[in-house]
């Protein structure tokens, strides 16, 4: 078995005292929340940290409520299993329900939380490996290493967003609570990445995510998630597509917002899908004429790279089949859409 | 073949008390609630914890090693390298090209280089960082092609063959005059692409190192006897001071029949410290250590007659080894030479060539050497059959090869179930009423195999029992037997128990065995080949025909009756004439040590003389051979080429059940893995030569909502030499999988699949292929 590197590990009992340690620490302090993407990185010393600062015994991380606002607040450290078998989440925002429900396997969505799964590291086939394999290549660009074994010749690390959850809230418009040193900021997740597979996000050192916020969705909300995967458990993404699909009274379709995952450093929102399908019905031949124009919308604008494992010819030539898919099942109230 | 093979297909006693029944495994309760010791839950005191560094180049000359600074480190006790274990081995005597630490070279990105012994394992992996080794780079040969044609620089040097390991061909019959007279040929290439066993048990061995020199290395391996006979080669120790013991062992599929490198570093390092030392492979290690099943590129051209009759066929294969040869030369013939069966064809031709290139070593896996060439052979067979317009079950139906014949290449087939293994699966299935009439995208295929119950061709030349065992009975009326045989999982200690209780007329807890250890138990050959319920269950009924007929002869004096009377059942001995002769068979058990002194029996197997007259023609030769149909279902997601296995129908002709629910059992997760090689593993090296995802994260194996429904329709055929009549269980239900479902697919989607495995992305490119065949506009992005 690879062994676990060794550190200190800190138990907090509040966001405060979480935030006071990772600062004195410095930067090569982490943080672990269900710890299912952690410690299989630090097996493979992706990171050496000294600290580690546990979030398991913070209960105000804990939990699904509506806050005054009527925003759906939900704690970081809510596990994957609650979320996904969650009636608040799943009828307000379904996307994300979905979502969850496909993360990994059983028991790890039961110790994997919705924050972990948001801040999620990238995943590239060279990099996710021990470092006796990683060093058998003389490393890479996201860690030790000058050259990228994706692209040749790239300076600019390709690892892969691979977090199920952050496209399906990026269609419900959610926010992030973060909380550091300096005070806490809303931060909203669109806004939220870099293209950078090195660290995709905008999360400073010692800034803890305490909560996910989702607005109130609209009475005729309907959303989806699709996920491409070899197995149908366990597995990363190949592809993620979430949908978003509002309609009115007479079902005909008011919003649409479609993003993408697992094909970049970030996860990617459709561009001109809108403009397709805004004023349609959610059913019928005009609706399924227009799902072909989008699918081959979705098929222009996304380019996966060899950087995950798996066969990128044949997770391009996917793209239009699961956005199709994703966008009837959201309309038919369906979904996920994977392969059981 | 002496009488003591032969045992007869009845039961000792009339009818069967034990054998039959769907009893529970002797270790089932152990392993349930976790008692069972595995050979890492094995602690001693004051031990050491060892691990390997491996080399990061695929081809390489080590210029030199400089382990001073690990040796400084404090907590490290020893750190041995190549020097230290100079002498080669292989499990094959004749092809030793294996060191336990690399000596001047390395073959493959992660080809053991060092081994330290350390306090801790932590400490052990900081010291291997301290390792300097200075490397020469050397070409690396990816490409089994380029190794055919380039021998400099050699993979293994001073060989007259190059990087070629085995070549062999042989010839059987006109087979070019065969073809040249053939109505239809069939002629196409097929690739097997490479996958390993995933045993969920990681390789591990602990040894330890007496005072008064005795080493003892507990090891998580398949054949004690073969590590035993290497460790006593490569530490040149003699082997009475050698006891190898298999723990407890959590799967092997083949994947432990080799020695391993963790064995001998272990026992050096005990010997080197004066303390028992450890080493636990990681899940990464073990996909380098590999001996998984060898990638074939295959071509063959079957010749037959209007009417499906075979006239020949004509094989050549290129088998890609890996770094080493392992049981290659096995794998080199089996890959021709278990073909010949269930269908008869009147001439053969098989053009075998093993090379070497710089990736981790094949071996064998469950069904080895035969599942490769049968998967090409089955579509093809299905091809002629499409060719000839006659229903795929049809064909197979007119070759069958009988019963109580000899192959093409000189094989003994004594009984045969595959016509009953067609019947059951074509009726399970519903095959004449859905096979080529389901809808678009839902299709039936069938295929059928043969495989070895164990083979007369003992890894090392010699005349002595393949099989051992020893009874040692007690006075308080427990029957002990010691058995070689290595129980990997499959159930061979749970045979033996069943079969004594069976002879002897006892209730199941009056029997435990003791199992693969050289110390106690009698040499057997160990778990490979299929050979363990056959060879170790002839050697039990040997063993207890002697005993029961000493318990029978004190009874009959101690009633004063004929021995014909006497029986021995459920713990109890009876005398069938007179109800008021009867006592617990622990009294018999007194009364024969009174009438003979202590009691106890030994019994051993050996195969009769088998094989043809030809440089070769005993290895595949197998005392009896079990016989195999499967029909795979499957969709075809057209959009995605995602192809789905919906259910596979297993008929085995297993010769007699010992215990139906171990047979079934045997089938399912035959089936399971064949339905993994074909549509999901794929065991391959990166541009760089280093392994693409030495995790069970990205080696994909099924999990259970991936697994179709197996159904396990068992034939018994009664085999005239094995334990009751039965045979092997464990290896034959995989090789028809594969190719059956590549028959479906085409039954579902008019598409041949011939190269594994079927991914997605294949199934997509052919189907595209076929519309512009037929056409039809092609589209991009899975067309509906």
């Amino acid at each position: 078995m690879l062994r676990l590197p060794k550190f200190e590990v800190a138990t907090p009992s509040s966001v405060g005292e979480a935030i006071a340690l990772l600062a004195e620490a410095g930067p090569s302090a982490l943080v672990v929340a269900g710890g299912t993407d952690l410690l299989p990185n630090l097996k493979h010393e992706l990171a050496t940290p000294e600290l580690v600062v546990s979030l398991a015994g913070i209960r105000e991380l804990v939990g699904i409520r509506v806050d005054a606002g009527g925003a759906l607040a939900i704690g970081a450290m809510t596990t994957l299993a609650e979320v996904a078998a969650s009636e608040l989440v799943r009828t307000r925002a379904p996307a994300l329900a979905q979502a969850a429900s496909l993360v990994a396997g059983p028991q790890l969505r039961t110790m994997g939380t919705l924050g972990g799964n948001v801040l999620l590291d990238t995943r590239c086939q060279w990099i996710n490996q021990s470092y006796f394999w990683r060093s058998a290549l003389g490393f890479c660009l996201k860690k030790d290493g000058t050259k990228c074994h994706v692209v040749e010749g790239g300076k600019k690390c390709v690892a892969a967003a691979s977090n199920d959850t952050a496209p399906a809230l990026m269609t419900l418009g959610a926010t992030l609570e973060l909380e550091g040193a300096t005070g806490r900021r809303s931060q909203p997740l669109d806004d939220f990445w870099v293209a950078d597979g090195i660290y995709n996000k905008k999360l400073a050192h010692a800034e803890l995510l305490t909560e996910v916020r989702v607005p109130p969705t609209a009475a005729g909300h309907r959303g989806a998630y699709g996920k491409l995967r070899e197995r149908n458990s366990i597995d990363f993404p190949l592809l993620g597509v979430a949908v978003r699909l509002d309609v009115d009274a007479a079902e005909r379709i008011q919003a649409v917002d479609i993003v993408v995952t697992a094909l970049a450093a970030q996860p990617k929102r459709l561009a001109r899908v809108a403009e397709l399908l805004f004023g349609l019905p959610a059913r019928g031949a005009e609706f399924e004429r227009a799902l072909e124009a989008v699918a081959a919308t979705a098929a222009k604008q996304c380019n996966p790279l060899p950087h995950i494992p798996g066969d990128h010819e044949w997770r391009k030539a996917m793209v239009p089949v699961w956005v199709r898919r994703t966008l009837r099942a959201a309309a038919e109230r369906g979904g996920p859409v994977h392969e059981d | 073949m002496a009488a003591r093979d032969r045992h007869g297909k009845d039961a000792p006693w009339g009818e069967f008390a034990v054998v039959g029944k769907p009893l529970r495994k002797v270790d089932g309760l152990a392993k349930a609630t976790g008692a069972a010791i595995y050979a890492d839950d094995i602690a001693l005191p004051g031990m050491l914890h060892a691990k390997t560094l491996r080399s990061p180049h695929a081809h390489a000359r080590i210029v030199s090693i400089d382990a001073s600074d690990a040796l400084a480190l404090p907590g490290v006790h020893a750190v041995i390298t190549g020097k230290d274990l100079p002498v080669k081995y292989g499990v094959i005597p004749w092809t030793p090209d294996e060191n336990a630490l690399a000596v001047d070279k390395v073959r493959f990105i992660g080809d053991p280089v060092a081994a330290v012994a350390a306090v801790d394992e932590d400490t052990a992996n900081a010291a291997l960082k301290r390792i300097r080794v200075e490397y020469e780079l050397l070409h690396a040969y990816l490409d089994p092609r380029e190794s055919l044609t380039r021998h400099d620089p050699a993979i293994h040097e001073g060989r007259k063959e190059g990087n070629v390991s085995k070549n062999v061909l042989l010839e059987f019959g006109a087979i070019d005059q065969a073809l040249a007279t053939s109505d239809v040929i069939v002629e196409d290439e097929y690739t097997f692409h490479g996958t390993t066993h995933a045993a969920i048990e990681p390789h591990c061995a602990v040894a330890q190192y007496s005072a008064d020199g005795v080493l003892t290395v507990w090891s998580a391996t398949q054949i004690t006897h073969y590590v035993h006979r290497a460790l006593a080669r490569v530490l040149e120790l003699a082997p009475h001071r050698i006891r190898v013991v298999q723990p407890c062992l959590g799967g092997a599929f083949g994947g432990k029949s080799d020695p391993f490198s963790l064995e001998f570093c272990v026992a050096t390092l005990a010997m080197r410290t004066g303390r028992p030392v450890k080493m636990l492979y990681t899940r990464e290690e073990v996909f380098y250590c590999h001996r998984g099943r060898h990638p074939m590129q295959m071509r063959y051209r079957t010749g037959a007659s209007k009417d499906g009759m075979l006239r020949g066929v004509d094989a050549k294969i290129l088998i890609d080894g890996g770094s080493y040869s392992s049981f290659g030369l096995v794998t080199t013939y089996y890959a021709g030479q278990l073909l010949t069966g269930p269908y008869a064809f009147p001439t053969y031709r098989f053009d075998s060539t093993r090379v070497f290139t710089n990736k981790p070593p094949c071996g064998p896996k469950r069904g080895h050497g035969s599942v490769q060439p049968r998967f090409a052979f089955e579509v093809q067979l299905d091809q002629l059959a499409e060719k000839l317009a006659l229903d795929p079950i049809e064909i197979r139906r007119r070759n069958f090869v009988g019963e109580h014949t000899t192959t093409v290449n000189g094989q003994r087939i004594t009984s045969n179930g595959f016509l009953a293994c067609l019947d059951q699966v074509e009726r399970a299935s519903d095959w004449s009423t859905r096979h080529g009439k389901l809808p678009f995208g839902r299709g039936l295929g069938v295929a059928g195999s043969m495989y070895i119950s164990g083979t007369n061709y003992p890894v090392y030349p010699n005349k002595m029992p393949q099989a051992g065992i020893q009874l040692k009975v007690d006075r308080s009326g427990l029957v002990l037997a010691f058995t070689g045989g290595n129980d990997i999982g499959q159930g061979s200690n749970s045979v033996v128990q069943y079969i004594v209780a069976e002879e002897l007329g006892l209730a199941l807890d009056q029997v435990r065995v003791v199992a693969a250890d050289t110390d106690l138990c009698p040499v057997d050959l160990g778990a490979y080949s299929s050979r363990v319920t056959f060879m170790v269950g002839n050697a039990t009924i040997d063993a207890c025909r002697k005993l029961r007929a000493q318990l029978v002869e004190a009874l009959a004096a101690h009633w004063q009756v004929d021995a014909k009377r006497v029986r021995l059942i459920h713990g109890e001995a009876l005398d069938l004439e007179d109800a008021t002769h009867h006592l617990p068979i622990v009294e018999a058990f007194h009364l024969a040590e009174e009438r003979f002194d202590t009691l106890g029996a030994t019994g051993s197997y050996n195969t009769p003389e088998l094989g043809g007259p030809y440089r070769g023609g005993t290895i595949g030769a197998s005392p009896a051979y079990s016989f195999t149909a499967h029909v795979a279902e499957v969709t075809v997601d057209i959009e995605t080429g995602r192809v789905r296995c919906e259910k596979v129908w297993i008929a085995h002709d297993c010769g007699r059940a010992l215990n139906p629910m171990l047979v079934a059992g045997q089938m399912e997760g035959s089936a399971y893995m064949g339905v993994a090689e074909a549509l999901m593993e794929e065991h391959t090296v990166n541009r760089y030569g280093l392994h693409r995802g030495p995790s069970l994260l990205d080696y994909r194996i099924p999990t259970s909502v991936d697994t179709p429904e197996l159904a396990a329709l068992i034939v018994e055929s009664l085999d005239p030499e094995g334990p009751y009549g039965a045979k092997e269980a464990g290896e034959g239900p995989l090789h028809p999988s594969i190719p059956a479902i590549s028959n479906a697919i085409f039954d579902a989607v008019g598409i041949r699949l011939k190269h594994l495995p079927f991914t997605p992305g294949k199934v997509l490119a052919a189907l595209a292929e076929r519309r512009a065949r037929a056409g039809e506009p092609t589209v991009a992005g899975g067309a509906r």
